[in-house]
């Protein structure tokens, strides 16, 4: 049995579905995200673990022990806001402190245990400063030594970093996951950003319209979506409506373009519709792959993005988009240019629906 | 820039309407100060000022109304305080008629609120349909009509306690505070005396300065329910004197002004959450 379950668990407000027959397991010390547009149901779901909300059915068992119904109070979890929620009439210490107190501990342990965790989050000597006294940055960072002073059994994170800069936010990410490994808690990590969730995630839950899309590594997610919204919503993407023109070689239609793919067509008849999908890094100019799928194409648009170089080709009415990493030695072709680019049979994704 | 050429910046005609507006306030009060001191004839003095101190009877009434005030301001925290939290946190549908409720006596005035709060609690409380009594009408005994008068005075302070501490709570992310404190282990009872009440202190310090002052010089309630408080002492005194009257509702002003200066000087002009630690 897993550390953290969620058996088909559902969220009902009136009319509206928020969540739907939502199935998770979390091992001890994963770090699982929730990751999707706005209302597709993460926070939701997040509350519900945190018991802001009860579930309109299903099961939450942490350590085997059924919480469904207890109130938050009862429940051994921290949790961390988007905006910090620090109380603004208690110091750095008396934020941290608040739960120790609230369980009753002996001053001198309170004072030790606050201690630690401001070493922890490698704010020592801010104990005696008051919330408005601190940068955001700052400010989430007590947030985080004061959830897990209590040692709770799972970390709750929702959007934690949304109302930081950038700069922050990728640092404060980076010290989240690393006090997250170190102490080897369990965490659950609402995010609405792709880059956020694969870089935090031993696991990501894509979440759409209430419902699981897929739940898989990082690594998994985005190299192998499962459906079109994963494989749209995570990173840039080419997706096509393809028609099959031969299932015994893999071969599929879309536009002009004739593209084979190494996953079996075998079970499918010829003209069956399908969506497949290529990602952008995945296409090239050169033709070195034997067998790959070659594509005659004209240069529609070049956009530089920094460390990489986004070039839009057309082919027929059919769009593509490829990246090619920046290198300041690179010729680039000119729009209007005719010229082949290539991808493998693994790079054409069949998508499921 | 020094102060003269700042002032020299401004309009003439925002300057016009400014000092005919501080004209306007401060005159009936220099008038009133001025007559508070003529009371002997021929010279200046705080004759007054001696005379409606010295008095034990404002003494007592002046002490009983400080005692009501009091009592009225930890009645209306008490109710005030879970209603306007339960509001923003769980009930925000609810805020429109709890608002319209809070502002019925501006509407409503104090002389029906006695005469309706008579009429009800002159007669026994029975359990319906027998004559036994449950509790025998509260204009019957002090403490009975102690109660009434606390009752009808937080009806008469809701408008600015209620608006004060919901002002106050504007200020604060009361949901996310109260989340954050329940994901600590903390219950209701916690959450609101150690979290809320002292992030809406400087609220709550306008509400009851705003209460004490309704309940000090408050006339038709303590009339009619026979309350000795400083409200119908103020009145009667000036159906027999002339100038202890005037000394004692000027004092009265200094007091506001003083009330002012304190809930000044707790804000230091901050924003809430900075001034609530």
């Amino acid at each position: 049995m897993a550390y953290l379950e969620l058996n088909n668990i559902s969220k009902v407000f009136g009319k509206t579905t928020a969540v739907e027959d939502f199935n998770l397991q979390v091992e001890k010390g994963e770090l699982v995200s929730f990751l999707g547009p706005s209302g597709c149901g993460k926070t939701t779901t997040l509350r519900m673990v945190a018991g802001f909300e009860i579930p309109t059915g299903g099961q939450i068992t942490i350590d085997r022990n059924d919480v469904t119904n207890k109130s938050p109070n009862q429940r051994d979890v921290g949790m961390i806001f988007q905006s910090y929620a620090l109380f603004p009439n208690l110091t750095v210490a008396g934020n941290v402190g608040f739960g120790l107190k609230i369980a009753k501990k002996p001053a001198e342990e309170i004072k030790k245990r606050v201690a630690e965790m401001l070493d922890l989050i490698h704010m020592p000597e801010y104990g005696n400063r008051y919330p408005y006294q601190l940068s955001g940055g700052q400010q989430q960072r007590v947030a985080l030594a004061r959830a897990l002073a209590l040692s709770p059994d799972v970390l709750l994170l929702d959007e934690p970093l949304s109302a930081l800069d950038a700069k922050i936010r990728v640092s404060l990410r980076a010290e989240i996951r690393s006090i997250q490994q170190e102490l080897g808690i369990t965490a659950i990590y609402v995010t609405h950003d792709q880059e956020e969730a694969l870089s935090i995630s031993d696991r990501i839950v894509v979440m759409y319209n209430g419902h699981i899309e897929q739940i898989g590594s990082p690594f998994q997610v985005y190299n192998f979506p499962e459906t079109a919204f994963v494989a749209s919503f995570i990173g840039t993407l080419n997706a096509f409506n393809a028609d099959i023109i031969d299932p015994k070689t893999n071969s599929i239609q879309v536009g002009n373009v004739q593209l084979i793919t190494e996953e079996s067509l075998q079970d499918r008849k010829v003209g069956d519709k399908l969506m497949i999908a290529i990602r952008p890094e995945r296409l090239n100019f050169s033709s070195e792959q034997k067998k790959a799928n070659l594509i005659n194409c004209q240069i529609e648009n070049i956009t530089f993005l920094g460390s990489i170089v986004r070039i839009e080709v057309k082919t027929g009415e059919t769009h593509f988009f490829m990246d090619t990493f920046n290198n300041p030695f690179l010729e680039l072709p000119k729009i209007g240019e005719t010229v082949e680019i290539t991808c493998s049979r693994q790079a054409v994704i069949i998508l499921n629906h | 820039m020094t102060w003269l050429s700042k002032i020299r910046k401004v309009p003439f005609w925002s300057w016009f309407w400014f000092l005919l507006g501080v004209l306007y306030f401060v005159l009936p009060l220099y008038a009133d100060f001025e007559f508070s001191l003529k009371m002997e004839r021929g010279r200046l003095s705080f004759k007054a000022y001696e005379m409606a101190f010295q008095d034990p009877e404002f003494l007592r009434t002046f002490s009983y109304s400080i005692m009501l005030a009091i009592l009225t301001i930890l009645v209306s925290i008490a109710l005030v305080v879970p209603t306007a939290y339960w509001i923003r946190l769980k009930l925000p549908q609810a805020r429109r008629i709890v608002e319209f409720i809070t502002l019925m006596p501006f509407v409503v005035p104090a002389i029906i609120l006695v005469f309706g709060l008579i009429r009800i609690y002159s007669s026994p409380l029975e359990i319906p349909f027998t004559s036994i009594i449950l509790i025998q009408p509260l204009t019957n005994f002090k403490i009975g009509t102690n109660i009434l008068i606390i009752g009808g005075y937080t009806v008469l302070g809701l408008p600015y306690m209620y608006r004060s501490v919901d002002t106050g709570m504007r200020t604060v992310d009361v949901r996310t505070l109260t989340e954050a404190a329940q994901s600590m282990g903390a219950n209701w009872g916690t959450i609101i005396v150690k979290i809320i009440l002292p992030n809406v202190r400087t609220a709550l310090l306008s509400g009851a300065l705003l209460t004490f002052a309704i309940v000090v010089g408050e006339v038709v309630l303590a009339s009619f329910l026979g309350i000795p408080a400083f409200g119908p002492y103020l009145f009667l005194l000036g159906q027999h004197r002339a100038y202890e009257p005037t000394a004692l509702a000027f004092t009265a002003f200094l007091l506001t002004w003083a009330a002012m200066g304190i809930i000044q000087l707790v804000t230091g002009g901050q924003g809430q959450a900075a001034g609530a630690h």
